[in-house]
């Protein structure tokens, strides 16, 4: 937490316009990761996927509790 | 000022048992705690045959048959790091220790998480070739059954419960926009599926009432329980059944740390003026749960309307007054009060701009996202057994099965911290000298529940040790106490009891 306050306050110091700046492309940047992790996952989720999808969700019962 | 928010969270895992014929819910329960405590035993070189050190007072069996087809009785135990791990409701319980912050109940939330991982793969090598059992971090079998993940926070007593209740309702109505799980569709039989194709939280269609005692049905949104493991005179445990089980170190942080900041507002009486009250919550908890817009106005009481997200925006403003007048001392640590206003915020901001910003950190954002890339990609519609899957396979524990955890989301807590907290107790509660206890005189120790231990030095009678303030026996208290006294008896007499 340290850190993370550490950079709010240089962050502070500079230009608003710089920090937009910064920010927007951060969130562009983190928008792709997002997605492309997601894409990541989603090519390999049969593989991982239970076998018999219907089947395991008809199979999962649970007594029911609090 | 509020009194500290000691914490923790419970957790009921759903459990599937796979190649067994006409397979027991009660016996694969038993079967993983069991074989948890093998695992243990073998660890720190307990002898669970002669001896059963690790049990409660409530009841406990020294039944350590694997066998799956053997019916086990109910088990009950408590783990060195404090918890309490136990068969409930044809369920594996895990009840974290005692937190001194909310960030250390996520801790020890996820802790609990790795000994159930722990108890999976002990369970495996006693199971038959093609046997196992599989364990779910979820609240519903998508069939009208729910279980639980329950959240506990220490209260003064002097303020009058209808108080908690009023204050904290619209706040526990609305905390799902951070603190979902997810679920695809619905189990609300009257409502035709297409009407709820995803919804933010797992339990809102299991809440039928506003106020109650019960917790497995006619579920209520405020629970009365009012059992403090405590000194009652003085403390009141809220008990709060309305969550969902969260895999996301965000959600689960987010949620307790907001619900202990507010239930500190409410006895310091810095709510008195916020008027949010809803004219009818029970439906406004589904529909904030059936409305991923986040844009539905529930109607309030006065009159007017709020969305979630501005009923949570007015609890968020009243807590940076609360902070700037120093209430956050009540959070444990006020820099960690400090950081989960932040993220409180920060989630808030995000959530009202677009919520999938937040598919890196939040449950049900992360899940959506998961079953509409699938459903664009593979042209599903909602009702394809596929979603279901997902959803379900979402809070598979195992972190080779699990979709939460392939999705590779943001963290909070290292894997060092978790791996130490499977094993040792905190700190700052009495956690530490039930667990410390626990560690060192196991073989004196005859039961322990969360306000006592009872020790057995051989002699008659059995000696019980009263921990009646949850901020008494902290490692300050108790380290050098326990260091010091080699032997249970020694500690009893240095105890003077």
């Amino acid at each position: 937490m340290a850190e993370r306050e550490m950079v709010r306050k240089t962050t502070s110091s500079r230009s608003t316009e710089t920090v937009e700046e910064e920010a927007k492309s951060a969130s562009t940047e983190k928008s792709e990761k997002l997605k492309a992790e997601l894409d990541d996952l989603l090519d390999e989720i049969d593989e991982v996927l239970e076998d018999n999808a219907e089947e395991f969700v008809r199979n999962y019962v649970q007594k029911g509790g609090q | 000022m509020a009194i500290i928010k000691v914490c923790g969270v419970e957790t009921e895992y759903g459990i599937q048992m796979l190649g067994v014929p006409d397979p027991n819910p009660i016996t694969a329960s038993s079967l993983l705690v069991n074989a948890y405590l093998s695992l243990v035993s073998k660890k720190v070189g307990w002898d669970f045959v002669d001896e059963s050190p690790m049990v409660d007072a409530r009841g406990f069996t020294r039944d350590f048959q694997l066998a799956p087809e053997v019916e086990t009785h109910l088990i009950n135990t408590v783990l060195s790091n404090g918890a309490r791990y136990y068969v409930d409701h044809a369920h594996p319980e895990y009840s974290s220790p005692e937190c001194y912050t909310p960030r250390e109940a996520l801790l020890y939330d996820k802790a609990g998480e790795e000994v159930l991982r722990r108890s999976m793969e002990g369970a495996a090598r006693v199971l038959g070739p093609g046997q196992s059992v599989v364990v779910y971090k979820n609240n519903s079998d998508r069939k009208g059954n729910s279980y639980g993940c329950h959240e506990n926070y220490m209260m003064d007593r002097a303020v009058p419960f209808g108080k908690i209740v009023s204050q904290v309702m619209p706040f526990f109505v609305t905390r799902q926009i951070f603190a979902g799980a997810g679920k695809v569709g619905t189990e609300m039989a009257y409502l035709p599926k297409e009407q709820v194709p995803f919804q933010i939280s797992q339990r809102a269609d299991f809440f039928e009432e506003e106020v109650g005692l019960e917790t497995t049905l006619k579920r209520p949104i405020v629970n009365t329980r009012d059992e403090p493991h405590a000194d009652a005179a003085r403390f009141r445990r809220l008990h709060v059944i309305l969550g969902d089980a969260n895999m996301s170190e965000y959600s689960t942080f987010l949620k307790v740390g907001t619900t202990a900041i507010v239930l500190s507002m409410i006895e310091d009486g810095f709510l008195d003026g916020l008027d949010t009250t809803l004219e009818t919550p029970v439906p406004s908890l589904r529909a904030v749960s059936y409305d991923l817009t986040l844009k539905r106005p529930l109607p309030l009481a006065d009159g007017g309307t709020a969305t979630a997200l501005e009923v949570q925006g007015m609890f968020l403003e009243a807590a940076k007054e609360y902070a700037a007048a120093g209430g956050l001392a009540s959070i444990g640590d006020e820099a960690e009060g400090k950081e989960i206003l932040r993220l409180w915020e920060e989630v808030l901001s995000d959530l009202e701009v677009d919520p999938m910003r937040l598919a890196d950190r939040l449950d049900w954002v992360a899940k959506y996202r998961l079953v509409t890339g699938y459903r664009e990609r593979h042209d599903v519609g909602w009702d394809d057994s596929r979603l279901a899957a997902i959803d379900l396979q979402f809070h598979d524990i195992r972190k080779s099965k699990s979709l939460f955890y392939r999705l590779g989301q943001e963290r909070l807590l290292a894997d060092d911290e978790i791996e130490i907290a499977v094993t040792e107790p905190p700190r700052r509660t009495r956690a530490y000298f039930r667990g410390k206890c626990l560690a060192k005189y196991a073989s004196n120790v005859a039961a322990a529940n969360w306000d006592s231990m009872i020790f057995d030095l051989g002699e008659d009678p059995l000696r019980r040790v009263p921990m009646m303030d949850p901020l008494r026996g902290t490692a300050d208290h108790v380290d050098e106490l326990i260091e010091s006294c080699d032997t249970a008896a020694e500690l009893l007499r240095a105890l003077g009891s």
